[in-house]
């Protein structure tokens, strides 16, 4: 029993280590072999072997040193065994003196942002960036990325320890870029950040576990950043604008799981606590005098937050806001979401007008929010068979059953 | 590339489902079909029968035996298939995730065996 009991505290202190500590322990580990596959590898070795030590001999006063040390001689016995050139003995050296480091601070320096940099380098697909960052600053197994951005585990697995290669051979550095540097590579650290928020998001209801703990997990990332990097407003919108979504994930479903537009929201069902951390975030962002896309994008959730609070029509300013986002990101996306905010302001055919086009733009054809958009500016300025058959290649495209239905219902509202 | 889009879904569901909900669910597979169309990568898609329509053929001892229902016995029977042509698996993976059949049911997602060029 009292084992049993030592059993579970281990475990649980293990857990709490590997929460707290997993991305600080691997950059630590990488940062200066630059091998990410290899400081996983050790690290998980070392946790199994705390979880066979520590029932035995008692939780140590210092897991994070202890789990280190135990990882170090494992990363230094892993490159014995592989490798048995001259380079093998380079490595081990490296690896060493970091051991006599460690052992030396009592406080393991943190790292975590330099490996975010460097799994978000822009010599590595764009692509793979969000999933890498969730493995090695997190931990998160291949399965559950694979699954959060639709494609193969083994695809993603096969990709991750490619991009890991990557990172190892082409010497991509584990480091804070340089101030001139800095604004253009935290876009990309940023970027997949939302990326992988984005994912998350997919699942608004929020019945999906690991949908829902990918959320948390990065909110964890994206409060990291701003903790690590405090006078960076771009980081600061990011975080605004995650905090301003999540805010009302309760609201787009009604008690029947149906699907419920901002439009029809109701704000008492909105998280006014993360709302109000969200404005002072982006107060606090504005103060720095640089404007950037998150927190234009931030500075609209606000927008749409006052209008449902007051009740005041707020387009116009809307609008201006687009303007701005559309000049700096250029994307299909903003440009659709512009479009809906014109008819708001000047009607359906100007915001028909304001549409980008799929015939011009392939990636549209398949992307459901232009379907979904065409539809209501057609059926909103009578053009009901027009918007028939765009409705219908909106609900043909979308993925989540609620919304599917909502626009359904939309489809068959359409006077014949 | 061309996948195979395997619709798995449970037949017992069906019968159970309201007349609104049945043409709720057929209007669905009719917009998907409409949207793999309309983004060109459509080649070939079928609605089954029920599997209890279903017949198995195989050779033993050398003689043709022949069984009444479907190869696998699971609560989760081919009940369609789309046949899509697309640049790679991650894009036929995404198709798949819109499927209506993901939501009461699985999609298999399966490479076509091409020909040697």
């Amino acid at each position: 029993m009292t084992f049993h009991d030592g059993d579970e505290q281990a475990r649980s202190t293990a857990d709490a280590v590997a929460r707290r500590s997993y991305g600080k322990l691997v950059a630590f580990l990488a940062a200066r072999t630059r091998d990410v596959a290899a400081a996983e590898d050790a690290l998980s070795e070392a946790f199994a072997s705390a979880l066979a030590d520590w029932p035995r001999n008692g939780c140590p006063s210092n897991p994070e040193a202890w789990l280190l040390t135990v990882a170090r001689r494992k990363a230094i016995d892993m490159h014995r065994g592989k490798l048995r050139h001259e380079i093998a003995g380079e490595q081990i050296r490296i690896m060493a003196e970091g051991l006599d480091a460690a052992a030396a601070e009592s406080e393991i320096p943190d790292q975590r942002l330099a490996l975010m940099f460097a799994c978000a380098h822009p010599a590595l697909d764009s692509a793979i960036r969000a999933p890498l960052i969730l493995q090695a600053v997190l931990g998160l197994d291949a399965a559950m990325i694979a699954s959060a951005f639709l494609v193969s585990p083994v695809a993603m697995g096969k990709r991750l320890v490619r991009a890991k290669d990557k990172i190892r051979q082409a010497g991509i550095p584990f480091n804070i870029p340089e101030r001139e540097e800095l604004p253009a590579r935290l876009d990309t650290v940023l970027d997949a950040i939302y990326a992988a928020f984005t994912e998350g998001w997919t699942d608004p209801g929020g019945t999906d576990v690991a949908r829902r703990d990918l959320t948390e997990e990065v909110f964890f990332l994206a409060r990291l950043v701003t903790e690590l990097l405090p006078d960076e407003p771009e980081a600061l919108g990011l975080l605004a604008l995650m905090l301003h979504a999540e805010a009302r994930r309760r609201a787009r479903r009604n008690a029947d799981g149906e699907y419920v537009p901002l439009a029809e929201q109701d704000p008492t069902l909105w998280d006014w606590q993360l709302i109000e951390e969200a404005e002072s975030l982006l107060l606090r962002a504005s103060t720095f005098g640089s404007i950037g896309r998150y927190q234009l994008e931030a500075a609209l959730q606000s927008a749409h937050v006052s209008r449902g609070r007051t009740g005041r029509a707020n387009w116009a300013d809307v609008v201006h806001l687009y303007d701005a986002l559309f000049s700096l990101v250029g994307s299909p996306v903003v440009a659709i979401n512009r479009a809906l905010a014109i008819a708001k302001l000047h009607g359906a055919s100007a915001a028909l007008d304001a549409m980008p086009d799929a015939d011009t733009d392939a990636r549209l054809a398949e992307y459901q929010p232009y379907w979904a958009a065409r539809a209501e500016l057609l059926a909103k300025s009578g053009a009901h068979a027009e918007a028939r058959q765009a409705y219908e290649i909106a609900i043909g495209l979308e993925r989540d059953p609620a919304v599917r239905r909502f626009l359904q219902q939309r489809q068959s509202a359409l006077p014949l | 590339m061309q996948y195979l889009l395997m619709a798995y879904v449970n037949e017992s569901a069906w019968p159970t489902m309201t007349k609104a909900e049945q043409e709720q669910g057929m209007a669905a597979y009719t917009a998907y079909r409409e949207a793999l169309t309309k983004a060109g990568v459509l080649t070939g898609s079928n609605r089954l029968q029920p599997s209890s329509t279903a017949a198995t053929v195989r050779l033993a001892n050398g003689k043709s035996q022949v069984l009444d229902g479907p190869f696998a016995e699971s609560k989760e029977q081919l009940g369609g298939y789309f046949l899509i042509d697309v640049a790679d698996h991650d894009a036929a993976i995404s198709w798949a995730a819109r499927c209506p059949a993901v939501s009461h049911g699985v999609v298999e997602v399966r490479a076509i065996w091409g020909m040697p060029a």
